[in-house]
């Protein structure tokens, strides 16, 4: 049997999930290895889920959320983009592939992009392979 | 904590169960802890679909809910409407098996992925606390900075509804932009004429504190209870007393520039900006008059009967609670002396727009006369050169939006003074977007004959008594060299250099061309990001007068919507810290971008409920895990991570 990778994807409500309905809206296939977790802001994706999901089996992770300058709530988006520069530098040092990990600014309106980076991203885990940290 | 969960899984017709298998989704969690039942149905947001939500509840005695169907966006608030006659709202939530799986997704893998999406908002659901709104009360005042077309009109608006408006302005008088124009397109309309019955029922309004000649220095608080401070500057004129009889502006011996007439006018140290401003009032200028310290002139005083003037008057600081801002502080031309390539600065015949403007203006320097102004004769030859600074990326990048419109209008307005005259004007393209705007261009462009240029002009430069224009028409290829008379630059439009300053009050973003962001592109076009703050006219985007009072009127109604509730509802699901593990870091403070989260005096953090809107950056950068966000746990986003993989 084929590889089937586990992700989770934290999409922010304003843009993110919005683009993901527009997906859906417009019947813009994907991979269904995707599972998404609604969050108010990609701001608030604490870096513990990050390791929390890796740990608990995840073989990718991925946020989504406003344009740069377009965050609902200011600048919550500038710190995920700092935060997950970090995280990848850290998962990198605990043996996972920092590309596991996938930041994406997907708006409201950009439904053929989610569905495109969703692909690509499946894509990229699946050659990959599973998580080292997966049981 | 929900104990007996019901699942109502919906087929939505086709659109779901046509692709996931609805009855195994139910079957599935009818297994799964803390469903106490489920079920599945046609179509949940029907009357009938609503009622077996209802019926189910109290046959089974439920006490909370998911609803597997559509995006939460669609029907959230129908079911939790549903649910608010039993329990808590916050006791029902969704499960997108539409949008983000039937839709996209097929066959078996459709139906594995909605079961886990179901078991997840299960996990989300009984991690959910009950919560009440929250309420704030609201002081039924509006404050509105920027008496231009669009402040009087939001402020007109809101006074007529029955409630008090504050209009702060920073000029001697209201009036802005639009009373310096002199006829409007696309139906030559003469602007002040259509302006100032408007600003004299400003200035009648019982309901409207007219505050001129003041500016707005400190904004502090939230929606329905902000804090303002606004400094009067003293005009030395009783503005009561006062007649407008004119005998202290002939008394004054200090002439300089008027701004109104973009300086091409004299006016005196006591001055009234133009017949008809309002208040209707002679002001001093601090900075031009001889007379207020030390006393050597005084000659207005003395020819003043009224007696209305008072060189003791001095700068005042009023404080007033309102419950709403609206921003109209309106736009400003881009910096001429940016624009190197078109010499300007250096050559009295390549004038703007505006100066343009007020020349074709009966009350202008010219008194509605057209002239060449290195000479003072009638000119023969004009050349307009549209997206002065506009869509160009040395300087702004964006369409002005409106000078396609008065360009077209100021080609016409010269044909009609000067019969024998020859008009060109430089364009990229024709942006006639608004009713009856295109028919507009067609009459410049046909009945007028008004040579259409379309290309960019590289250089202006003088020779001899001519302004040489060098161009090239992209459409035959050639070079185009005309000797112009007078070059007019339609120049670019930026937001006000006071919007930066109002906007750092307010905490709202500007964006490069000082123009205020809105809460959302198309859909909330006149909000700020934070509730109760509203913009109109050109201070959010370059627009013309039924743009700027259509969206003063938009701004108006979202005000009179606050006012219209004696509190304010908000969203409970905000920050809350742990006070006792606080260790008083201050990183969420730093992080928040709504000033919510803040220090107290024994240096522990807190989350101010009625400034908070949510977003829980504070909770994910809170080092020791001390901030939770309501219905937005750690905990809860725990268990959908463990439920997924």
């Amino acid at each position: 049997m084929s590889f089937e990778p586990k992700i989770v994807a934290f999409l922010c409500n304003w843009c993110a999930y919005a683009g993901a309905d527009m997906a859906g809206t417009s019947r813009l296939k994907y991979p269904a290895n995707v599972v998404p977790i609604k969050v108010m802001c990609s701001g608030r994706v604490d870096p513990e889920f990050i390791i929390d999901a890796f740990e608990k089996g995840a073989d990718g992770v991925f946020i989504g959320g406003c344009h740069p300058g377009d965050c609902h709530y200011v600048n919550g988006n500038y710190r995920t983009r700092r935060r997950v520069k970090m995280m990848k530098k850290l998962l990198e040092e605990m043996g996972i592939n920092p590309k596991r990990l996938r930041l994406e600014w997907v708006s409201a309106t950009e439904g053929q992009k989610f569905s495109r980076v969703i692909e690509d991203f499946v894509n990229e885990i699946k050659e990959l392979g599973p998580s080292p940290w997966r049981k | 904590m929900a104990r007996r969960i019901g699942v109502f899984v919906c087929h939505c017709g086709v659109n779901i169960a046509g692709v996931v298998d609805v009855e195994r989704v139910a079957e599935e969690l009818r297994k799964y802890p803390g469903v106490a039942f489920a079920t599945t149905y046609q179509y949940m947001c029907s009357d009938p679909g609503q009622n077996l939500i209802r019926q189910k509840i109290e046959e089974e005695n439920l006490d909370a809910v998911i609803i597997a169907a559509c995006s939460p966006t669609m029907h959230e608030e129908t079911f939790r409407n549903v649910c608010k006659e039993f329990f808590n709202p916050y006791r029902c939530e969704m499960a997108n098996i539409r949008e983000q799986c039937s839709w996209v997704h097929d066959g078996e893998e459709a139906t594995e992925k909605a079961i886990k999406l179901v078991k997840a908002t299960v996990e989300k659901l009984r991690g959910n606390e009950d919560l009440m709104p929250i309420f704030v009360p609201v002081e039924k005042k509006c404050l509105v900075i920027g008496g231009g077309i669009a402040g009087i009109q939001a402020a007109l608006d809101i006074a007529d509804a029955g409630y008090k408006v504050i209009l702060v302005e920073k000029e001697a008088s209201i009036g802005g932009r639009m009373a310096q124009l002199s006829e409007t397109f696309p139906t030559l309309d003469c602007s002040q004429c259509i302006l100032t019955p408007k600003m004299v029922a400003v200035a009648r309004h019982p309901n409207i504190k007219l505050m001129a000649y003041s500016e707005v220095i400190d904004i502090s608080g939230y929606v329905g209870n902000f804090d303002v401070k606004i400094l009067k500057k003293p005009r030395y004129v009783d503005e009561d007393a006062c007649t407008v009889c004119g005998d202290c502006e002939k008394a004054c011996p200090v002439i300089i520039p008027n701004e109104f007439d973009m300086e091409k006018k004299p006016r005196k140290a006591i001055y009234i900006p133009f017949p008809q401003a309002v208040p209707s009032t002679y002001t001093i200028d601090r900075e031009a008059c001889l007379g207020l310290a030390p006393l050597t002139c005084a000659q207005c005083k003395d020819a003043c009967e009224a007696n209305a003037i008072n060189y003791d008057m001095q700068p005042k600081i009023v404080e007033e609670k309102v419950g709403a801002i609206i921003v109209a502080t309106g736009y400003d031309l881009y910096d001429k002396n940016k624009l190197v390539e078109y010499g300007y600065g250096e050559d009295d015949d390549i004038i703007t727009s505006l100066e343009f403007e007020r020349m074709l203006s009966a009350s202008g320097p010219t008194g509605g006369i057209i002239i060449k102004p290195s000479t003072g004769k009638v000119p023969k030859k004009v050349v307009f050169i549209q997206c002065a600074g506009s869509r160009d990326k040395q300087h702004m990048p964006y369409c002005s939006s409106i000078c396609c419109m008065y360009t077209a209008k100021h080609a016409l307005l010269y044909k009609h003074h000067v019969p024998d005259g020859e008009a060109y004007i430089f364009y990229i393209d024709i942006r006639a977007t608004g009713k009856n705007y295109e028919e507009f261009i067609a009459r410049v462009m046909e009945e007028e004959r008004i040579n259409y240029v379309r290309g960019k002009v590289a250089k202006i430069y003088r020779e001899g008594d001519k302004i040489v224009v060098w161009g090239v028409d992209t459409l035959t290829g050639k070079k185009v060299e005309i000797k112009a008379d007078l070059v007019v630059l339609a120049m670019a439009i930026v937001g006000r250099k006071e919007t930066k300053e109002i906007a750092k009050l307010l905490k709202v973003a500007v964006d490069d061309g000082n123009f205020l962001k809105e809460s959302h592109p198309k859909l909330k076009p006149v909000e700020a990001l934070s509730r109760g703050i509203y913009f109109a006219g050109c201070a959010q985007s370059p627009k013309d007068i039924p743009a700027a009072v259509a969206q003063a009127s938009a701004a108006a109604s979202k005000v009179l919507a606050i006012f219209s509730k004696d509190k304010l509802e908000k969203d409970p699901l905000i920050a809350v810290v742990d006070e006792d593990r606080c260790s008083g870091c201050g990183v969420c403070v730093s992080v928040c971008p709504y000033g919510a989260m803040q220090r107290q005096p024994n240096g522990k953090a807190k989350c101010i409920e009625a400034l908070c809107e949510g977003c829980g950056t504070c909770a994910a950068a809170c080092p020791s895990n001390n901030i939770e966000m309501r219905n937005y746990k750690d905990e809860q986003i725990e268990k959908m991570i463990e439920v997924i993989v």
